[in-house]
């Protein structure tokens, strides 16, 4: 896998992460809108949901360990990730609002309310989401320095200054202390 | 008493192993030591609870028998025997076999057995039953698939009223637990050991499948267990089960991280002492073939000495 694809499979892993750990915090555990199973739903939601639940975590964890991976071999893009992350938070939203909520009726988002105003709102915040990620997205450099795989010296001269966001330093620090391991 | 036969024959022996592997000169980590015996005392722990549970169970039954029309292996309705069983379920097939696999069993083995019987216990290991057995495919369907299996199936009320079924069903649990934990995060020998994307399909395969039933069992519990006693052991499988496999999932991710180090084709074997050899894959992963590492790792690892390492590297090698 090219450095440029694992950057958006880790920030897209981390972003459907994200999205999960707080539909199920805030959602389901302190407001309890949310329910675990209403029973109204189908086999098709049911194993959908628990799917997704059950690799969330899973996604989390890799996802960070992609970063990791990423940074230590210089081969971070801020943005991209960034836009990843934003893009899979969203798309996981969105199909959780449509296909799970509606197509598979799993669960309402709140129960004995108005339910279309939380819908939308829902789905528009997802596409939101979803817009942002894709336009960072395709509006990052591709890789860190050179396109090309060969070999390449650490050094902040390679990477670009838009793009090294908050951690423009610490590609070199990184590298210092992975060699002390 | 009975039950805690198997934790005192797993601790026994590997205190022999232990001392066997101490005789030749090569010493034995107390941490793996002490790892395996908590995994081990965990099933007596929990043979004890299932025991218990068993005789309640059975109590609660003659009792109810008056007063309901329920069959004779029904559980009682709310009576929690159900999450019971379910964190049974849990420490026997989740928290026990990290414990165990983490005492690094085959690697003690190969150690304190005579060189001719290592050998051909590590010609077992390399047959194609075994290579079939411990692929993470196949103990993710067991574990997993067992799981189906009891729960969807009259199998789950059998075992409330048949003790031997309930002691098979049990070591099943246990055995297909410690194969698939092997599989991913073993550091024990293993010829042929998968890539990492297949055992991590394997592990998101399990992970989907384990919170699928618990959402399953929630409305539809097995034969004769109560609502709130199903609900509550959904829960505990999802919520609890999700806990145990996070550490799983840490611990194959840290794996795949120390493998796909850019310095990998500069490494020696891996070091027997420590712990560091999460992958006994001599390549590197496929995508370094062809990309130079950024950087090159400074420390030294010493080579391995000594019979248990020749007969691992061989292994590795073939």
């Amino acid at each position: 896998m090219k450095a440029a694809t694992r950057t958006v499979v880790s920030g897209a892993l981390l972003g459907l992460g994200i999205a999960t750990f707080v539909d199920e915090t805030i959602f389901h555990q302190l407001l309890h809108w949310h329910h675990f199973y209403d029973r109204a739903g189908s086999t098709a939601g049911l194993v959908s949901d628990g799917v997704l639940h059950g690799i969330s975590w899973f996604a989390t964890v890799a996802a960070l360990f992609m970063l990791a991976d990423l940074r230590r071999r210089g081969e971070f893009v801020a943005r991209r990730w960034w836009g990843a992350v934003l893009a899979g938070a969203g798309a996981f939203q969105l199909y959780d609002g449509t296909v799970q909520h509606k197509l598979f009726r799993l669960h309402q988002i709140r129960y004995d309310v108005e339910i279309a105003p939380y819908d939308w709102v829902w789905n528009i915040v997802a596409i939101m989401l979803l817009a942002a990620g894709l336009a960072m997205l395709l509006r990052s450099p591709r890789n860190a320095g050179d396109r090309d795989a060969g070999p390449r010296e650490a050094g902040p001269g390679q990477s670009r200054a838009g793009d090294a966001g908050p951690w423009a330093t610490g590609s070199r620090r990184s590298r210092a202390g992975d060699a002390g391991v | 008493m009975f039950e805690y036969l198997p934790a005192v024959a797993l601790i026994a022996g590997y205190l022999w192993a232990v001392s066997a592997s101490g005789r030749r000169g090569r010493p034995w980590p107390l941490i793996r030591t002490l790892s395996w015996s908590a995994g081990a005392l965990l099933t007596a722990v929990n043979m004890t609870a299932v025991n218990m549970t068993a005789v309640n169970t059975s109590a609660v039954n003659t009792s109810a028998v008056n007063t309901s029309a329920v069959n004779t292996s029904a559980i009682n309705p709310g009576g929690g025997t159900f999450t019971a069983h379910m964190t049974d379920h849990l420490l026997l097939g989740m928290l026990a076999p990290l414990l165990l696999v983490a005492g690094a069993p085959v690697t003690l083995l190969l150690r304190a057995l005579p060189a001719p019987r290592a050998r051909t216990l590590s010609r077992i290991l390399r047959s194609a039953p075994a290579r079939t057995l411990t692929h993470p495919v196949t103990a993710a369907v067991l574990n997993a698939g067992g799981l189906w299996l009891l729960y969807l199936t009259p199998l789950y009320p059998l075992t409330q009223a048949t003790p031997w079924v309930h002691a098979a069903v049990h070591a099943h649990v246990l055995a297909a637990g410690y194969l698939f934990t092997a599989a991913l995060i073993g550091t024990d020998p293993a010829p042929h050991r998968p890539s990492f994307p297949t055992r991590a399909a394997a592990l998101a395969g399990f992970l989907g499948a384990h919170a699928v039933l618990a959402k399953w069992l929630y409305a539809h519990p097995p034969q004769g267990v109560g609502p709130a006693d199903a609900e509550a052991a959904a829960h505990l499988m999802y919520y609890g089960g999700e806990l145990i496999d996070l550490v799983l999932i840490v611990l194959f991710c840290r794996a795949w991280y120390a493998a796909a180090a850019p310095d990998q084709r500069t490494r020696a074997a891996p070091d027997l002492r420590t712990r560091a050899a999460p992958d006994l894959r001599t390549r590197a992963a496929p995508d370094l073939r062809t990309r130079a590492a950024p950087d090159q790792r400074t420390r030294m690892i010493t080579p391995l000495r000594g019979s248990a390492g020749m007969r691992r590297s061989e292994m590795s090698r073939s």
